[in-house]
C-alpha cells in the first residue's frame, strides 16, 4: 500500500531533474566577458557587427570562449581577465576609431560560465540584485503635473489656431493651473466655440462660468486623456534615460517603470554617482536649425556648423546655420504615421511657444531646408534634413525616403531628445563591490550552517526518517533555486534570508509527518499502516498551515516594493516548493525504502516511547 | 530519541487565566513603550542619507562628529558598527534642501578633510573583470584612509508610502487569515488565532521600541512573515481540536479536556518545528551581518512569543468564546423518504 504508481514516481523524478538542470548554471560561476552594445540610437547591433567583432578578435590573435548576441548587445567570453582586457582594448580601438565619437559601448562584463546547451534551454544563473553585485540604484519621481502643464500649454495654442480658422470670435485663451480658459464675449459665441472644439478634440471636458462681462469656457483633460498623457510621459522619459545611460557604458543597465509615476534606474558596477546623476538629470539634446544651402561642407562659411547625416548607409556632411530655431523641450509628441500619399512619415507636435516660432520661420523660409540635429555625447548628428513645403505651426509631418521602420526610429529619436516631464531623484543607493561580495557570502553562510544544523538534528532525532526529511529539504532548495533562476527574479540579501527562512519553515511539514507516524506507532498501528496514516493525516494540517503562511506572503508581494518584494517572491515560491518536496519527495523515498517489503517489523524513526512501558 | 515523554494530558486550561494575564501584561507593556518611546525607524521610512564608510585604521568618532556638526550638519549621527573601522553616518532630510541627493558627497568631503586627506574616485577592474568606480579618501602620501562602502538616500515622500503600504499589507494578512480560518474551521477559531498572533506583532514592535532597535524594511517583512507563520501553530492545534471533537471514542471529554489533549499531543511537534526554524534564524543572526541582524532578531522574538501565544493564549480564547462539540459534528440530515 505504500507504493506510488509509476507515473507519480516518474513525475517526481522529472520535476527533480528539471530542478537540477535549472539550478546547474548557478554552480558554474562566471567568466570574464566583453560586451559590445550600441552607443548611439542610430547604430544597431546585428549580424554584421557580430562578424566584425569576431574578425577583430581573431585578427588580434585573441582566443574567445564563445559569444552571445541578443537584440541590444553582443557578449564575448574570454578565459581570463588579461585576455578580456586585451580584447576590450582591441575592440575599443577598432570599433571606435575616433574616441571622441564612439559608436559602440565596449564594456567589461561577466557572463555565466555554464555550457551553451544550458543557456539554450534558458537555464541561466539567478539574477543578483544590486546589494549583492554592487552598483548604483536611483528611484526617480516623474512630475506628472509638469507633463500635464506642458500638454495644456500646447493645447492652448491649438485651440487658438482652431478658433481662428473656424472664425469664432474670442478674446483670449490661457492656462489657469489645470484648466484651459477661453474668454468669449457672448453666450452664443461660447456655445459655438464649445461645439467647434468638441468636434476636433475629444480629450477635453468643458464647464462654463461667467466673470464680469466675459463668458468663460473652461476646459480640462478628461481622466482618460490625463492617463494617456501621463503614460506617454513615463514612456518617453524611459526612452530618454536609456539613451543617456548608454553613454555611461554600463554593461546591463535596468531602467523600468515602478508604480504609476516612478522610474527605477539600476547601474550595476558603476559607482561614479556624480556622473550618473549628471547624465540622468540633463535636459534637451535636440535642436532644429536651418540648413545653409549652396555652401561647401569642406569650407563652411562663418556662422555655420557641419554635421554628418546618414543617408542610405553613407555619411553625408550637412551645413547648418548656427542659430537654433528650436530645442528638444519644445517637442511634445512625435509618432510614426503615413502622409497623404501613404508614404511613411513622422508626425510631430510642438508646444504652443514652439508652434509660434515655427510658424514665423516656415512663413519666411518656404522651400528651404530645415535640419533636426540630435546631440549625443556632445556630438551632433543630423537625423533629418527636410524641405519646408508650406507654412505650418505646432503640428507638422516630416516626410522623405523613409521606410516604416526608419520613421519609427526617427520618432523615438525626436522624443528622446527631451524629457516629457521633469524628474527628481527620490531614492539613491550605492553599494560598493566589496559590500556586494560580502553580502553574498553572509547570505550563503547563514543558509548553509542553518541547513547543516537542521539536517543533523533531524537525522539524530528521527534516524532514517530524519535523513529522508533532510533529503526532502535539499530537494526543496534545489527546486526553489531552479524556479528563481527560471523566472530570473531579482535575488537580494532579504531574498537569500527568505530562502533560509523557507527552509526553516519547510521542515515543519516533515516534523508533522514524522511525529504523526510515531503517534500512530505508539497507538499500536503496524509500520505500513503508520506510514500511510501519518502522511495522510498530516497532509490536511500541512495544507492549512501553508495556506496561512502563503496569505502573508501574497500580501507582502502585493504591497511591498524593493527588498520586501524580493523577500516575498522567494517566500511564496518557497512555500509552494516545500509542499511538493516535503510531502511527495519524502514519501517517494520512504516508499522505495519500505513500501516493497513484505515483512516489516520496525521503522527507523528513532525511539517510540510508550507511556507505561 | 524521544524528547517528550508525556504520560497524560497536561492541564493547560486550568491555568488559562494566568497565561492570558502574563500575555496581557506583556502586551500592555509593549503598547506603553510603543506610545512612549516610539519606533526607531530606519532611513527607508524617515527619509535621509545613510553612508557606510570603511576606514583602514579606526577613526576617532567623537572629534569626527564634532567636526561634522560644526561643518553644517548639526543633526548628524555617527556610530561604529561591527568593528571600530566601520562607521555609519546618518543625516536626516531637511525641508527645503533640494540637493539632498548630493548631501552624501558633501559629508564625505568633510569627513575626509577631517582625516586630512582628499576624496578621489578611481576606476578599477576587480578580479572577476567587472569595472567599478571606488570613491575613496586618500592621504597626501597616496595611502587610503577610508572608502565609501555604501550610500543610501531616501526622499521624504517614499517613507510615508512605505508606512501606509506596510499598514495595508498587515490589514490584508489579518483579513485573509481570518477569512480562511473562518471558512476552514469556525469563526471562534479564526478570531482567537488572529487575536493571539496580532498581539505577538505588537510585542515584537514593543521590543523594538523599548531597545530602540532600528525598524527597517526587512524587519517589517519579518514581522508579517511571523504573523503568517505563527498562525500555523494555532492551525495545527485547532486541527487537532477538530479531530478530537469528531472522534467518537473521545466523546466523553469535556471542552477543556479536549483542548488539553490537543495541545499535549501536538506540543512535541510544536517545540521541534520552532526549534528548527529558530536554528535557521540563529544562523542568520550569527552569519548574516548588518542587514539581516534585526531581521533575525524580529524573527526570534516572533517565534518565541508565537509558540506561547498561539497555543496558550489562542486555546483559552477559543474556550471562552464558547466552542463546543456540536459545532463540528454535521447535523444529520433528515432523510426524505417518499411513499409512492
Amino acid at each position: 500500500m505504500n507504493r506510488y504508481p509509476l507515473w507519480k514516481n516518474l513525475m517526481i523524478g522529472l520535476v527533480l531533474i528539471f530542478g537540477l538542470l535549472y539550478t546547474l548554471p548557478n554552480f558554474f560561476g562566471e567568466v570574464p566577458a566583453v560586451q559590445v552594445s550600441s552607443a548611439r540610437s542610430t547604430v544597431k547591433v546585428d549580424a554584421d557587427l557580430e562578424k566584425q567583432v569576431l574578425d577583430i578578435i581573431t585578427n588580434a590573435k585573441i582566443a574567445n570562449d564563445g559569444y552571445l548576441r541578443d537584440q541590444t548587445s553582443l557578449r564575448v567570453r574570454f578565459k581570463d581577465v588579461d585576455t578580456q582586457q586585451k580584447a576590450k582594448d582591441a575592440l575599443e580601438h577598432a570599433l571606435n576609431p575616433d574616441p571622441q565619437k564612439p559608436s559602440y559601448v565596449v564594456a567589461l562584463n561577466l557572463l555565466s560560465a555554464s555550457p551553451s546547451w544550458l543557456t539554450s534551454i534558458q537555464a541561466l544563473p539567478m539574477y543578483l540584485g544590486l546589494d549583492l553585485r554592487g552598483g548604483v540604484h536611483f528611484l526617480l519621481q516623474v512630475d506628472m503635473n509638469g507633463a500635464i502643464t506642458k500638454q495644456l500649454d500646447s493645447t492652448s495654442g491649438d485651440l487658438r489656431t482652431l478658433l481662428r480658422e473656424k472664425k469664432v470670435a474670442y478674446s483670449g485663451v490661457s492656462r489657469e493651473r489645470d484648466n484651459l480658459v477661453v474668454r468669449l464675449r457672448s453666450d452664443a459665441d461660447r456655445q459655438k466655440a464649445k461645439n467647434t472644439i468638441s468636434d476636433s478634440r475629444t480629450d477635453l471636458l468643458f464647464t462654463t462660468r461667467e466673470e464680469g462681462t466675459d463668458f468663460l469656457l473652461v476646459g480640462s483633460f478628461s481622466p482618460q486623456a490625463r492617463r494617456t498623457i501621463q503614460e506617454d510621459a513615463i514612456k518617453q522619459n524611459i526612452v530618454t534615460l536609456h539613451n543617456r545611460v548608454n553613454e555611461l557604458g554600463v554593461a546591463e543597465p535596468i531602467i523600468q517603470q515602478q508604480g504609476a509615476d516612478r522610474i527605477v534606474v539600476e547601474l550595476p558596477g558603476v559607482q561614479d554617482v556624480g556622473k550618473a546623476k549628471d547624465l540622468i538629470g540633463r535636459t534637451a539634446t535636440l535642436q532644429v536649425r536651418m540648413a545653409a544651402e549652396g555652401t561647401d561642407p569642406l569650407n563652411p562659411p562663418p556662422g555655420t556648423d557641419v554635421y554628418p547625416e546618414m543617408r542610405n548607409g553613407q555619411q553625408v556632411p550637412v551645413v547648418v546655420k548656427k542659430m537654433v530655431v528650436l530645442t528638444g523641450d519644445r517637442f511634445v509628441k512625435a509618432a510614426s504615421t503615413f502622409d497623404n500619399n501613404q508614404r511613411p512619415a513622422v508626425s510631430v507636435t510642438l508646444d504652443a511657444a514652439g508652434g509660434h516660432i515655427m510658424r514665423d520661420i516656415t512663413r519666411e523660409n518656404i522651400h528651404k531646408g530645415m535640419a533636426i540635429i540630435l546631440f549625443e555625447k556632445g556630438q551632433g548628428e543630423a537625423i533629418s534634413v527636410a524641405t519646408i513645403q508650406g507654412e505650418f505651426s505646432s503640428q507638422f509631418q516630416i516626410t522623405g525616403n523613409f521606410s516604416a521602420e526608419e520613421t519609427n526610429r526617427l520618432a523615438i529619436l525626436i522624443r528622446s531628445g527631451a524629457l516629457a516631464a521633469p524628474m527628481d531623484i527620490i531614492e539613491e543607493r550605492v553599494v560598493g563591490p566589496s559590500a556586494g561580495a560580502e553580502n553574498i557570502q553572509k547570505g550563503k553562510d547563514s543558509t548553509l550552517w542553518g541547513f547543516v544544523a537542521i539536517a543533523a538534528f533531524m537525522c539524530i532525532y528521527y534516524m532514517f526518517f530524519g535523513f529522508v526529511s533532510a533529503m526532502a529539504l535539499s530537494a526543496n532548495v534545489l527546486l526553489l533555486v531552479a524556479l528563481l533562476s527560471l523566472f530570473q527574479a531579482t535575488l537580494t540579501l532579504p531574498g537569500i534570508a527568505a530562502i533560509a527562512l523557507a527552509l526553516g519553515m519547510a521542515i515543519d511539514s516533515n516534523v508533522l509527518i514524522n511525529e504523526r507516524i510515531r503517534e500512530e506507532l505508539r497507538n499500536g498501528a503496524t509500520p505500513q499502516a503508520a506510514i500511510l496514516a501519518g502522511y495522510e493525516r498530516a497532509f490536511n494540517t500541512i495544507l492549512d498551515s501553508n495556506v496561512t503562511t502563503l496569505i502573508a506572503g501574497i500580501a507582502l508581494l502585493a504591497f511591498g516594493s524593493g527588498p520586501i518584494k524580493s523577500f516575498a517572491v522567494v517566500h511564496c515560491l518557497g512555500i509552494l516548493t516545500s509542499m511538493f518536496s516535503a510531502v511527495l519527495v519524502s514519501r517517494m523515498i520512504i516508499n522505495f525504502a519500505y513500501g516493497y517489503r513484505r515483512k516489516l517489523d520496525k521503522l527507523a524513526i528513532g525511539q517510540v516511547w510508550k507511556p507505561g512501558v | 530519541m524521544e524528547l517528550f515523554r508525556i504520560k497524560s494530558d497536561w492541564p493547560f486550561m486550568k491555568h488559562a487565566l494566568i497565561f492570558n494575564a502574563i500575555s496581557a501584561i506583556t502586551f500592555l507593556l509593549a503598547v506603553f513603550f510603543l506610545a512612549y518611546n516610539g519606533l526607531h525607524f530606519s532611513v527607508e521610512f524617515t527619509g535621509g542619507t545613510v553612508m557606510q564608510l570603511t576606514y583602514t585604521e579606526a577613526p576617532q568618532i567623537d572629534p569626527l562628529r564634532d567636526a561634522l556638526e560644526k561643518g553644517g550638519f548639526p543633526d548628524i549621527q555617527l556610530q561604529t558598527f561591527g568593528s571600530s573601522k566601520e562607521v555609519i553616518i546618518r543625516v536626516p532630510n531637511r525641508a527645503g534642501t533640494e540637493k539632498a541627493a548630493s548631501l552624501a558627497n558633501t559629508v564625505y568631503d568633510q569627513a575626509c578633510k577631517f582625516s586630512s586627506g582628499s576624496v578621489t574616485s578611481s576606476t578599477s577592474v576587480n578580479d572577476k573583470g567587472v569595472q567599478a568606480v571606488k570613491q575613496a579618501c586618500v592621504s597626501a602620501d597616496k595611502k587610503e584612509i577610508s572608502f565609501v562602502k555604501s550610500v543610501e538616500f531616501v526622499g521624504p515622500q517614499v517613507g510615508k508610502e512605505l508606512a501606509s503600504d506596510g499598514g495595508m499589507a498587515l490589514l490584508v494578512v489579518v483579513i485573509g487569515i481570518v477569512l480562511y480560518l473562518a471558512v476552514r474551521f469556525e469563526w471562534r477559531f479564526a478570531l482567537s488565532a488572529i487575536i493571539a498572533n496580532l498581539h505577538d506583532v505588537v510585542i515584537i514592535l514593543g521590543f523594538f521600541a523599548f531597545f530602540q532597535w532600528e525598524f527597517s524594511l526587512p524587519v517589517l517583512a519579518a514581522v508579517l512573515a511571523v504573523l503568517g507563520y505563527s498562525v500555523n501553530e494555532s492551525v495545527v492545534v485547532f486541527d487537532r481540536v477538530r479531530e478530537t471533537f469528531r472522534n467518537s471514542r473521545k466523546r466523553g471529554m469535556s471542552v477543556p479536556e479536549v483542548l488539553n489533549h490537543s495541545i499535549t499531543s501536538t506540543i512535541s511537534r510544536t517545540i521541534i518545528t520552532h526549534g528548527c526554524t529558530q536554528i535557521m534564524v540563529l544562523s542568520m543572526l550569527f552569519f548574516g551581518g548588518t542587514t539581516l541582524h534585526y531581521f533575525a532578531v524580529a524573527l526570534t522574538i516572533g517565534i518565541c512569543f508565537g509558540i506561547y501565544s498561539s497555543v496558550l493564549v489562542a486555546c483559552p480564547l477559543v474556550m471562552w468564546f464558547g466552542v463546543s462539540r456540536e459545532q463540528f459534528i454535521k447535523p444529520q440530515k433528515a432523510k426524505e423518504e417518499a411513499v409512492v
